[in-house]
């Protein structure tokens, strides 16, 4: 792995408050969820998992046909559908269109897609002003950084850190109280989106036959963003499809409660183009931006292709022991825990972090969880290969390589096996005792690793197949 | 344009040609429970309160609501049954506006939004709005407290069979929105807060 | 099934903790098995796996399927090199029709330990005595991968003088992870931590696990906290008269 990744992982380990509210907020989460998925409760569960992978496998392998469909329905309800390849794509189209309505402000609903290609940077870049409405991300704004957990970004901060932040950025007087804070986020915010000239969401669903994209949120934002400003732009990855406005019915069981815990989230909104004739409020003009940014390249593989099945529920992260103790901002990209793990190699190369498939046990909770069954595991061992055959071809590594060859070849010759095990045996210390130290020569690499740690185990006097031997 | 060039893209990654129909979709999962009616209101009453949210039921709709907005600016929906039962005018309550800036101006200064629901689930609790000229959407989120009189015969037991009744509701309007509870968030240490952008006062009455 | 049961202890098992091994081979024979031991055994290749080099897992693989060509019945005490054997060797094979072939018989002739006992010798209570308080950790392949969760429970709720008691929270993971454990120590480590805190909040005396691994993790950490909490295997705890 890299330095850098190494160190993250070690700060994150180090501080003691972030790993209590790393692990704090994940265990709330990821009970609520437990309880909410209970058969007492949604005794459907296991069905609706594997309804939602089906249609989603059958959606994937025939995206092309619903892009078609999911454009042509909302071109028939007076919406427009631009197709982006990249981040660049997404800016330029939103600059062009903003410099033509003479448009300034714009206020935006949680999206992680935009996060993915930096959209707020590049609009302020041009003069924009672009504003967070979800409070975890206003505050993440304020304080210019990424999110820390795909559903709950500011899950690192405690209200302390907020009192600072809004000091700092709003030049309020210092409010420690979570419900104050919380109001004069509203109050700043209900501002922007009565003034704001563009409103810019996500989408967590697009829905083919409707022309329709679904947002599913708590606190009421994405709605004023999507129906308080005279233009709306929904932009989301072209993986988002379902075929079917019916389909929600087994996805919207899964996704809130995959998530929070909660049967649904307090708005679940179903928007298709500009308000209709008659309509009283609503945008006049209606966009979806459909981004490839790499998509396109997870989708030969049919194994790793259902990485895109995903909802961006954050079950995931919230049962993962690994991201619950690393935290979002030791991953190298936007995406963090499991999922992340198995999308930042595809989109971004092996070569970005490459210790990044191997940061797991492998222990299969996000696979137990994902409400999609992306059978994560499968996916970061197929991703670990990938990662040594690339070495293999680049020369690196060699010392390991040489290591597992010389395993294979010891395994595969039983006496000699049997004789390294013995001389392995003889050299180790031992009075029975679990190991804390060894000498300093024998202090090297895996031994030297674990040791750091825990203790290891004193060899045996004898093996077992010469105890078995001698029975 | 980028428009052919991804659809490329997608069709070679994942083996098919322009045109291709795609191939049978697996069936749609809709189960709709048979629930009888007064179940149905008992169960959206106690998921309304289990969200921190008022329910009610009430043969007086409009007496009900005149004494909950006592002393208060409300701003009504033009809905039918607003209009019906008498609700609109009541005083303290505007109604009528059909310009989008005067209604946003004045949902934004009012204490109180009334509306009517389309339908309302009973598993979860959730009223559903659909944006039309008689349900405007701001009078349901701008204001800081929102009522809803929901009729029971458009009490659904569920999103199956909204779903059913509805396979298509983008044919119906620019807007549908499910309601479930006040609004909230627990971005700061995880605390839970009503009221941050939507009302924080949610109250259904089932007539 | 006929009578006879081959065992494959495990590379762990046969050159760190053999007495496991002993244990296991002691209960199945007092069901009135009997019992070999294919001394060409050595390692199912997992590590080399886990680790991304499927060539030479493969290689390791293939001897394994050899060794055992005309074993009837495999127990091995191990949920990861289960695992490994009925999952993975077939992601190992699928360019080889006919080496598949004998995967998928080989999947069919393998055994983790505690699911035997239930499942082949249909078995819960096997007169085993140990008064002790214990907890149980729930390895993540045998929970996961191989669907382990009640087996083991049934056979300890037999165990005469034995108490039960689960950790809470229950089914994390105790951040071994193979070569994880060396590649990312610091972070196996406070697993590793996290599982003892767990661990201490039963009380118990003793952690029993279906997974070598998986103690040898714990044992690692509990020894370097000084605690003299111990671990032992569900084959030893059965074997305990």
């Amino acid at each position: 792995m890299s330095a850098e990744f190494d160190q993250k992982i070690h700060n994150t380990l180090a501080d003691a408050n972030l790993q209590l509210a790393i692990y704090t907020a994940t265990a709330r989460l990821k009970e609520h969820r437990i309880q909410n998925v209970d058969p007492g409760v949604l005794p459907d569960y296991q069905e609706l998992r594997t309804q939602a992978n089906t249609i989603k496998k059958h959606a994937i392998e025939n995206l092309d046909h619903y892009l078609e469909e999911f454009e042509r329905n909302v071109v028939a309800h007076g919406g427009k559908v631009v197709y982006c390849k990249d981040g660049t794509e997404v800016s330029d189209f939103i600059l062009a269109l903003a410099k033509e309505r003479n448009a300034h402000l714009i206020v935006k609903s949680k999206s992680m897609t935009t996060e993915e290609i930096d959209l707020n940077e590049r609009l302020e870049h041009h003069g924009l002003e672009s504003v967070e409405t979800d409070l975890g991300e206003y505050i993440l704004q304020l304080a210019h950084e990424r999110p820390y957990h795909i559903v709950a970004p500011a899950l690192h901060k405690t209200r302390y850190d907020v009192a600072d932040i809004f000091t700092d950025r709003l030049k309020v007087p210092r409010e420690v109280v979570i419900e104050k804070q919380t109001a004069i986020a509203r109050g700043v915010l209900r501002e922007k989106f009565l003034a704001a000239d563009i409103g810019i969401s996500g989408a967590n669903f697009l829905v083919a036959d409707s022309g329709a994209i679904v947002l599913v949120e708590n606190e009421g934002n994405a709605r004023l963003t999507t129906s308080a400003p005279k233009i709306h732009i929904a932009v989301a990855g072209i993986e988002k499809i379902i075929p079917r406005a019916q389909d929600l019915a087994t996805f919207l069981k899964l996704l809130a409660r995959s998530a929070t815990g909660q049967s649904l989230s307090v708005y679940t909104s179903f928007l298709s183009g500009p308000r209709r004739e008659g309509e009283i409020d609503g945008p006049d003009e209606f966009y979806v931006v459909l981004l490839d940014n790499g998509r396109t390249k997870l989708l030969p593989d049919r194994s790793k292709r259902q990485s895109l099945y995903c909802i961006r529920c954050g079950a995931c992260l919230n049962t993962c022991p690994v991201y619950r103790k690393i935290g979002g901002h030791s991953f190298p990209w936007v995406y963090s825990g499991p999922i992340g793990a198995i999308i930042t190699p595809q989109f971004m190369g092996a070569g970005h972090e490459p210790g990044l498939p191997f940061a797991s046990s492998l222990c299969g909770a996000c696979g137990e969880v994902c409400p999609v069954k992306i059978d994560i595991p499968k996916i970061l061992l197929e991703l670990r290969s990938d990662v040594k055959k690339s070495e293999l071809r680049e020369k690196q590594n060699r010392l390991e390589r040489l290591a597992f060859r010389a395993f294979a070849w010891l395994m595969t010759h039983p006496r000699l096996y049997e004789m390294a095990g013995s001389m392995a045996a003889a050299v180790a210390p031992s009075d029975g005792r679990w190991i804390r130290t060894v000498p300093a020569p024998m202090n090297l690499g895996p031994v030297k690793a674990w040791l750091s740690q825990r203790d290891l185990p004193p060899p045996p006097a004898k093996s077992f197949r010469q105890m078995w031997r001698q029975r | 344009m980028s428009r052919d060039h991804i659809l490329h893209r997608v069709r070679t990654a994942v083996g098919r040609s322009a045109g291709q129909p795609a191939a049978d979709p697996p069936p749609v999962r809709i189960r709709i429970p048979s629930v009888d009616l007064e179940s149905r209101i008992a169960s959206m009453l106690a998921r309304v309160e289990a969200l921190a949210g008022k329910a009610y039921r009430s043969d007086d709709p409009r007496g009900f609501v005149e004494s909950a907005i006592a002393g208060k600016t409300a701003v009504a929906s033009n809905a039918p049954y607003l209009v019906e039962c008498g609700i609109t005018s009541l005083p303290g309550v505007r109604s009528g506006i059909t310009d989008r800036a005067e209604l946003r101006e004045l949902c934004a200064k009012s204490d109180v939004g009334i509306t009517c629901a389309d339908y309302a689930l009973a598993d979860t609790g959730s009223l559903v709005m659909l944006s039309s000229p008689q349900e405007a959407r701001m009078i349901s989120l701008l204001p800081p407290a929102h009522i809803a009189v929901v009729p029971r015969e458009r009490l659904l037991t569920g999103l199956d069979e909204l779903f059913s009744i509805l396979p298509r509701p983008a044919e119906q309007t620019s807007s549908m929105v499910l309601i479930t509870g006040p609004s909230r968030t627990a971005d700061i240490e995880q605390i839970l807060v009503r009221g941050v952008h939507g009302p924080g006062q949610i109250t259904v009455v089932v007539v | 099934m006929g009578k006879r049961v081959s065992l494959f202890v495990t590379c762990m098992v046969d050159q760190l903790f053999p007495k496991v091994g002993m244990a296991m081979a002691r209960v199945i024979e007092e069901l009135g098995y009997q019992v070999d031991f294919p001394e060409d055994q050595t390692c199912c290749g997992q590590p080399a796996f886990n680790s991304g080099y499927r060539g030479e897992a493969r290689i390791v693989a293939r001897y394994f399927l050899d060794t055992f060509e005309s074993a009837e019945c495999i127990v091995v005490p191990s949920g990861s090199c289960t695992a490994m054997i009925v999952h993975h060797f077939a992601e190992l094979f699928h360019k080889e029709p006919e080496t598949l072939a004998r995967v998928h018989d080989l999947e069919k002739r393998v055994w983790e330990f505690s699911t035997f006992l239930t499942e082949v010798a249909r078995v819960e209570d096997v007169g085993a005595r140990m008064d002790d308080v214990v907890t149980f950790h729930d390895g993540c392949h045998a929970l996961r991968e191989l669907g382990v969760r009640d087996a083991p429970r049934r056979l300890l709720a037999n165990v005469r003088g034995l108490e039960l008691r689960e950790m809470k929270p229950a089914e994390e993971c105790c951040g071994f992870g193979g070569t994880f454990s060396v590649k990312f120590a610091e972070l196996s480590g406070a697993m590793a931590n996290t599982k003892i805190q767990a661990i201490l909040g039963t009380g118990a005396r003793t952690v029993v696990s279906l997974d070598p691994s998986c103690l040898m993790q714990i044992q690692g950490a509990l020894s370097r906290a000084g605690s003299d909490i111990r671990t032992m295997h569900l084959a030893e705890v059965l074997v305990s008269r």
